[in-house]
């Protein structure tokens, strides 16, 4: 397998090559799917929309419904106002949805149609809504394709009523429904009120119950959008994926917007439960506690498991952020840190985090690609790493083990139902990791090396 | 099930407003034997903006489906990350290293996207694209190169045929560019359609070589999912033909250099491949032959047919031989199988012939397809070619290029000599064997049945309410949504990461696939305990 790579490294300049990082529509499809009611829409030609559906189901496995503008020449042509106009019109009579979420395709973005005109024109039956964002996949990643989808949302459905209540914002930035849920209960063991969104629990983790909901119980209600405007704190959970809602939100309604990181890892769950304790005078619940505790438990009995170990590590910008400082937090060293997603921030924050560890000799990069990331461990290997599926195929070339994290995750299951964030999510990674290593170690020892006990 | 009728189409239809329910009404057909001809139904047309179809576009059907799965090619999508992306490693051509194909000349594993930025989109992306090509010849040395095209690189203007050629000329390799823009025709079936032109006016024909054997035959239409191409290797190399090339699954740019150096194309997938069978027999003479491989009785009667065509006894009794050893080594594996299947009922969602030809297989383990439609599909995978003379171009189909092929005076000639066969002989077994023709799925549908063209989600979900199949066929973004509404669903675009499907080992696969996904036992599960009226509630279409 790979047997055409070069034998000498080689950096390639133009283009990508086995790309860490996806077009901007899905990141924008998946957050409207975190709103109860919703019918994404893709404005472009089918092909986007359709590989869209398809790999968020394969991410998923639950259904993913949305419509597309279905240009054909004509409407790259001569404009695509006809076929939204017609889309929307279609979309409410047949599948009568709360709300349509428009983003466009590099196609419709390149034609220049403008959307917010074409709106104003469209028939939005009564009571319905349209909101829209664009999504040029020209720019940017899926994770910016989610945040702007993110930003659409306050911008058309926030609001302040001028009173302000004892509640909390919560965007949780591109992560699966299992951590949605898994924050969710994090604020309510700390007692405070909060609106979410997108959340996309209840609507991609749905459970079988033989009746098939096109708009499921799930997400957050245009009303919970609305009302966020009236939350006294924003809490925008990854930079790349939330700060732009949270920012905007501050701007149009005065709500107090705090960047954190993911709460993946225990650094960053501490950070999330003391600004929640902080800013709204909450002690900390012994429940939350005694989870903390098991994890540094966890850490203190198993540390000699990864330890020192190197790990290559990429994904999307939040997630590996805050995977690296958990990483660092384990003792272990983060030698190649990668997103596909621009952004210098990330370069900066992760040698930031590493250069305070005293870890020198890594290389980090943002708008890298796998074939990069690849060539970087051929040169000198990792003991282990963590990344989405695509990165099953360096493992097997380089023999190493692969710990599936973040988004996509195409051929394992369960995953998008079990939390990587909190205190459980902790115990979750030292598991998957600890195991990986240990797997390894086992699959590799003599004979007299064997042991019972690890 | 319950029994559709022609009201079956309004009720499905009812929830619609009148200009949907207008269009959408052509594209299902109620199969009534009484009409005794075939119905027409509308197909290759567009689908209407905001329906939620399950259709692709056309870079999906070029790079997707047909030129992706070259190994020895690097395929560089040019334009924004995206495609290139979302087509990396989806479609499980397998592939394999070969005495032709080296391990280090297969790229199938690879990304490769020139992944435009804004400034490529404000100031073209044709250097990019040339450097992008430099870079991959220095690295990775391919025998050649595909360009394929996404949405804005048509309409900014970037000329990839020039760079193409360029290309060519600075590093000797043939560089062929695919303009396969997504918004080009109304679906995938664009994109196959230039992929066929390119293939058949840029590469077919340039090879010099013709392997070894009596018997050497091309598989066009097969794409080698889950190993269904090597399957038919094993069969029909036993039987005494010469794989030429399987097209596209597990294909070198060796091979299709010398496709026409063959003496009979098999066609697979109609509406993917048809064409470049076509554009062979008029250029070179090669007759062709519509198979299909799925399923026991259909696999025999293939095998049979192809046999007939060179009239050699020798050639047919191997055959029966196959045929006979086969055939009794699955059919009592297939009969136990059998017991779960009967009876039950299913719907076909899936690709440019497989809706048709599953219903072979289908039917050896009895069961029936009682819907079924394609999303790409034209009125000849319905209708029969027959129908294409008739068949109106719009506006949406002239924008895919005719390739008008001529015959090759050096290389072309007559069917029967490719054959191996007199004149008088081929004018026999032009009327025992349908060569050169497709007879489309609606004969195979049975009366009452339903064909629909593009289905969409709603038109699935109403149908199903209607029709309650026991299992439905089709692809990821439909398998989820009947698994909610409680009836199993098997993706045939990809098995389900299983296979091979095809003949004989295939058809045991699929067997098995499909009696485990009936039985279960969390079909039975869904309903808790405390939520039980009674014992049948928990259970499937109960």
């Amino acid at each position: 397998m790979l047997e055409c790579l070069p034998d000498k490294a080689v950096t390639h300049t133009a283009g990508k090559i086995n790309p860490a990082k996806t077009c901007q529509p899905i990141g924008a499809m998946y957050a409207a799917l975190g709103i109860h009611g919703c019918l994404p829409h893709s404005h472009g030609s089918q092909g986007c929309c359709s590989y869209h559906r398809m790999h968020l189901s394969r991410h998923f496995r639950d259904p993913v419904v949305a419509s597309t503008s279905s240009f054909t020449e004509g409407a790259s042509v001569f404009g695509g106002a006809a076929n939204l106009k017609t889309s929307i019109k279609n979309v409410f009579a047949i599948y009568n949805p709360e709300i349509m979420a428009v983003h466009t395709t590099c196609l419709s973005e390149t034609i220049g149609d403008d959307i917010p005109n074409i709106l104003k024109q469209a028939e939005i039956p009564e009571g319905k809504l349209v909101i829209h964002v664009n999504t040029p996949s020209y720019q940017g990643s899926h994770i910016t394709g989610f945040s702007g989808m993110c930003k659409a949302m306050v911008q058309y459905l926030s609001e302040s009523d001028g009173v302000q209540k004892a509640q909390v914002n919560i965007l949780p930035g591109f992560v699966n429904p299992g951590d949605m849920r898994e924050i969710r209960r994090i604020v309510h063991e700390m007692g405070i009120r909060m609106i979410m969104f997108p959340d996309t629990s209840g609507v991609l983790d749905a459970p079988m119950t033989r009746k098939y909901e096109m708009f499921p119980a799930g997400g957050a209600t245009v009303a919970e959008i609305r009302d966020a405007g009236n939350s006294a704190l924003t809490l925008a959970l990854g930079a790349f994926a939330s700060n732009a809602a949270a920012d905007l939100l501050q701007e149009k309604c005065g709500v107090t917007g705090i960047p954190l990181k993911l709460p993946i890892g225990l650094k960053a769950t501490d950070a999330f439960i003391m600004a929640l304790s902080d800013w709204f005078g909450t002690e900390v619940p012994g429940s939350l506690s005694l989870e903390r505790g098991q994890v540094v438990d966890t850490l203190l009995d198993t540390n000699f498991h990864y330890q020192g170990k190197t790990v290559a590590v990429f994904g999307d910008p939040d997630h590996v952020i805050a995977m690296t400082e958990f990483l660092i937090t384990m003792g272990m060293v983060p030698k190649y840190v990668l997103t596909g997603t621009p952004g210098k921030a990330f370069e900066a924050e992760i040698n930031g985090m590493l250069g305070e560890a005293g870890i020198s000799g890594s290389k980090v990069k943002a708008d890298g690609d796998l074939f990069e990331l690849h060539q970087w461990i051929r040169e000198e290997p990792v003991d282990l790493l963590i990344g989405t599926t695509y990165g099953k195929y360096i493992a097997r070339k380089e023999d190493i083990p692969l710990v599936r994290f973040g988004f996509p995750i195409l051929d394992r299951a369960v995953h998008p139902l079990m939390p990587v964030v909190g205190y459980r999510g902790c115990l979750r990674l030292i598991e998957q990791i600890s195991t990986a290593l240990l797997d390894r170690r086992d699959r590799d020892a003599l004979d007299e090396d064997y042991e019972l006990i690890l | 099930m319950a029994e559709p009728d022609a009201t079956v189409i309004d009720g499905v239809l009812a929830s619609c407003p009148d200009t949907v329910k207008k269009n959408r009404k052509k594209h299902l057909v109620v199969k009534n034997e009484a009409a005794g001809c075939c119905q027409q139904i509308e197909a290759n047309t567009r689908t209407i903006p905001g329906i939620i179809t399950q259709r692709g576009c056309a870079y999906a059907g070029c790079k997707g489906v047909v030129m992706g799965p070259v190994k020895d090619m690097a395929t560089i999508t040019h334009g924004p990350v995206g495609c290139g992306y979302y087509s990396w490693g989806t479609r499980r051509n397998k592939a394999r290293a070969d005495e032709r194909t080296p391990a280090d000349k297969i790229y199938s594993q690879l990304c490769f996207t020139t992944d435009m930025q804004e400034p490529d989109i404000v100031f073209g992306g044709e250097k990019k694209l040339a450097k992008m090509i430099d870079e991959i010849v220095e690295t990775f040395h391919p025998r050649a190169i595909n360009i394929c095209a996404t949405c804005p690189v048509g309409l900014i203007g970037d000329d990839i045929g020039a760079v193409a050629k360029a290309a060519e000329e600075r590093h000797h390799i043939q560089v062929v560019a695919h303009n396969c823009e997504g918004y080009k025709g109304v679906s995938q079936s664009a994109g196959h359609h230039i992929a066929n032109n390119n293939i058949m006016e840029k590469i077919v024909g340039t090879g010099t070589e013709r392997k070894p054997g009596r018997y050497v035959i091309n598989i066009l239409g097969e794409y080698n999912i889950g190993g269904d191409g090597w399957e038919l290797e094993r069969v029909l190399e036993e039987i005494g033909y010469t794989v030429n090339s399987i097209m596209t699954g597990d294909s070198s740019y060796l091979d299709l250099k010398n496709l026409h150096h063959a003496d009979l194309n098999l066609v697979m997938c109609h509406r993917s491949i048809n064409y470049i069978a076509e554009m062979m027999e008029k250029k070179y003479g090669i007759p062709w032959l519509k198979v299909n491989y799925i399923g026991i009785g259909a696999t025999n009667e293939s095998l049979r047919q192809m046999a007939r065509c060179f009239n050699d006894p020798e050639l047919m009794e191997r055959t029966e031989k196959v045929i006979a050893r086969e055939t009794a080594r699955v059919m009592p594996v297939l009969e136990q199988y059998r017991k779960i299947c009967e009876g039950k009922t299913a719907f076909a969602f899936v690709g440019g012939s497989r809706s048709h030809h599953y219903q072979y297989l289908l039917r050896d383990i009895g069961m029936e397809i009682v819907v079924a439609g394609y999303e790409f599909a034209h009125r000849d995978d319905y209708e029969g070619r027959q129908v294409i003379p008739t068949i109106k171009t719009d506006a949406d189909s002239k924008n895919i290029p005719e390739l008008h092929v001529t015959r090759d005076e050096t290389l072309h000639r007559e069917p029967n000599e490719y054959l191996g066969i007199t004149k008088e002989e081929y004018e026999d077994l032009k009327s025992e064997v349908s060569l050169n023709a497709y007879e489309g799925m609606y004969p195979n549908m049975r009366d009452g049945e339903i064909m629909i063209d593009d289905a969409n989600h709603r038109e699935v979900e109403e149908l199903v309410a209607r029709c309650k199949p026991d299992i439905i066929f089709t692809g990821i973004k439909d398998k989820y949504v009947s698994h909610k509404m409680g009836i199993p669903s098997k993706q045939l675009h990809s098995y389900d990461y299983a296979g091979p499907y095809a003949l004989y080992n295939g058809a045991v696969n699929f067997a098995r696939d499909v009696s485990e996904m009936l039985l279960t036992p969390a079909w039975k599960l869904i309903v808790p305990p405390w939520e039980q009226q009674n014992t049948t509630e928990g259970e499937p279409n109960a």
